[in-house]
């Protein structure tokens, strides 16, 4: 997670560790708060750990030597049972498709109302965006069975798009809410020269407001994304077979499952953890932006 | 919060439709409500009508097959008298504070530490190496995490070999498994998982914090505490809000780490509201029951939004001095 430095912080970096000029933190002080502070960190990482040392080695050297032991060897046979068993780049593809699918949808639609609701200024919504956030907060058990009944009724039931579906309308009442107040501070005299250029409603959107805001969008885009790919209840409901499931709900129905011996269990963790660490570095740059600005609304 | 910025619109006379010709130099013309068509359209299908359809269902008796009977409100009636439910909502007070208040408090100090000692006294870049390991738990699929720990919590995982390792092998325990051990075990999973979100929130705060506030109480000789008291807290109270607000609705919900932890169990010991909801839905197949647990817990989380938002437009009137 990089974060942009204040112009306080360069300045005050490069200045070499002298306990003179440090009034108020001694020399030894701050390197026990550095100390303590990693090995919080590390704490929080020994889970991973755990897993890592673990996915790698075989159920008979697991019983024999504990779940602390090195591995006698290395050992990949669990990661390959998992990886075949549940057919993993089918699930990895059900994932992408799906969270891909609603970060798209979900910020097109989230723009679309923002902009009736920022920008429009339509009346009554304050009660509107006030609504798309109550909506969001919903328990999803409070929708899950009127959605799962009719999705069997209409034959979406088990389909990807059920679940794409589903999450665009979450997904886009956390972004009306957010885009909504983000146009409402658009500056009018952007607005106002485009329609005196004789630009329709349409053509502002598109070529006004979408440019100037995609940053926000992009953040947007990325959370909506992680957001779906991280989601259990509704698709554990939903998607019920092989050909459908994600990979969060593929590791948790083999629970239990005789297949699922310590090693696998670890190396099934693993895989399944891999694409999101992976999102987590390639965007930590925009994510850290995005939390700040979501915080801020 | 956004909202109270527009709370005097819908009243401006300017708003009201105008004869078309002159709409478009107007602020609010009808011609906009057109945008706000497929995302209302898909907002009433996916949320407005299962919502109703759910509180509807809360006044029945319905397997999920043939047609539901009307019984009014004995669902509700039998709620109140049912063990589970109480005990899924006071389990739900130690995921507040496992998720909620712990994660707060920690995240405050480990914020304000990794910012201002750390970030200042050695490089930025140590800081946000030591932030992203507190964050990764929270960009992992919970359910994953909940499995990895599952494992490791389990009688023959990782945290009994780390007790005999060190020597304290006559602690080893069934940690889910034993009701008194299993709810403080998902709390501290669940601690583990939340800490990085207000760390990231506060410490993104804490850049539009003057710098000079800072230097000016450390030259009037404030102490770390007390700046941190009197400046830090303060200043990021904002974020300090939506952390507590989305947290509280986050730990009201908890569903994925239960379900991989221990599926409410043993003997409920860890039931929440929406693992008990969706095992009345699924396993027992009493939808009627299942919708009264559901609007309830709706019920619930409605009412701490609104009063959450509240408090924070009163504070932030207060501030201004209106």
């Amino acid at each position: 997670m990089a974060v942009t430095l204040t112009p306080a912080d360069r300045a005050v970096t490069p200045r070499p560790p002298r306990p003179a000029r440090d009034r108020h933190h001694r020399g030894a002080s701050r390197w026990i708060v550095l100390t303590l502070v990693t090995l919080g960190a590390l704490a929080m990482l020994v889970p991973f750990a755990f897993m890592l040392l673990n996915a790698f080695k075989s159920p008979g050297d697991y019983s024999t030597g504990g779940p602390l032991s090195w591995p006698s060897e290395f050992y990949t046979k669990g990661l390959r049972t998992y990886w075949t068993e549940v057919d993993f780049p089918v699930k990895l593809w059900n994932s992408a498709l799906i969270a891909g699918s609603v970060a798209v949808l979900g910020v097109v639609v989230s723009l679309l109302n923002a902009y009736a609701l920022g920008i429009g200024r339509v009346r009554g919504r304050l009660w509107i965006v006030g609504l798309f956030l109550l909506a969001n907060m919903l328990p999803q058990e409070s929708l899950i069975y009127p959605l799962y009944y009719v999705a069997k009724e209409i034959g979406l039931y088990n389909t990807r798009l059920s679940v794409i579906i589903i999450f665009t309308v979450i997904q886009s009442a956390f972004g009306t809410y957010l885009l909504a107040s983000v146009m409402s501070t658009f500056p009018r005299s952007l607005l106002e020269a485009a329609a005196l250029d004789g630009a329709g409603r349409w053509t502002v959107l598109w070529r006004v407001v979408f440019p100037n805001l995609r940053p926000t969008l992009a953040v947007l885009l990325i959370f909506f994304f992680i957001w779906t790919w991280n989601e259990f209840l509704i698709p554990l409901v939903m998607l019920i077979d092989n050909s459908t499931q994600t990979i969060p709900v593929a590791l948790a129905s083999l629970q239990g499952d005789r297949l699922m011996d310590a090693p696998t269990t670890n190396a099934g963790s693993l895989i399944s953890l891999v694409p999101a660490v992976l999102f987590f570095l390639i965007f930590q740059r925009t994510l850290a932006r995005g939390i700040t600005a979501g915080a801020e609304k | 919060m956004a909202l109270s910025e527009t709370v005097a619109g819908p009243k401006r006379p300017a708003t009201r439709p105008q004869p078309t010709a002159s709409r478009r130099k107007r602020r609010g013309g009808a011609g906009y409500w057109i945008y706000l068509l497929p995302g209302a359209v898909l907002f009433l299908l996916v949320i407005g009508a299962p919502l109703v359809g759910t509180i509807y269902f809360s006044l029945t008796k319905w397997s999920g097959i043939g047609d539901p009977t009307f019984i009014g409100l004995d669902n509700y009636r039998n709620l109140l008298q049912d063990e589970v439910f109480w005990t899924s909502f006071r389990n739900t007070l130690a995921m507040i504070v496992a998720m909620v208040v712990v994660p707060t408090v920690v995240g405050l100090v480990l914020a304000a530490v990794l910012f201002d000692v750390i970030g200042r006294k050695f490089r930025p870049r140590t800081a946000a190496a030591l932030r992203a390991a507190f964050y990764l738990p929270q960009v992992l699929p919970v359910v994953v995490a909940g499995i990895v720990w599952g494992w490791i919590l389990r009688p023959d995982g990782a945290f009994n070999g780390l007790l005999d390792a060190v020597g304290l092998g006559a602690l080893r325990h069934d940690w889910l498994g034993d009701p008194h051990t299993a709810l403080p075990s998902v709390m501290a999973v669940m601690i583990w998982v939340q800490i990085g979100y207000p760390v990231v929130v506060f410490m993104a705060a804490l850049q539009r914090v003057d710098p000079e506030l800072y230097e000016a109480a450390e030259v009037d000789g404030a102490g770390w505490l007390h700046r941190f008291r009197a400046i830090t807290l303060a200043q990021i109270r904002p974020e300090t809000f939506v952390v507590a607000l989305t947290c509280t609705i986050a730990a009201l919900k908890v569903f994925g780490p239960v379900f991989a932890l221990t599926r409410g169990g043993p003997e409920n010991a860890t039931n929440v509201p929406s693992y008990f909801a969706y095992y009345t839905f699924f396993k027992k197949l009493q939808v009627g029951y299942g919708s009264a647990i559901s609007t309830v817990l709706t019920l619930i989380i409605v009412a701490v939004a609104v009063v959450f938002i509240w408090v924070q437009y009163r504070s932030e009137r207060q501030d201004r001095g209106v």
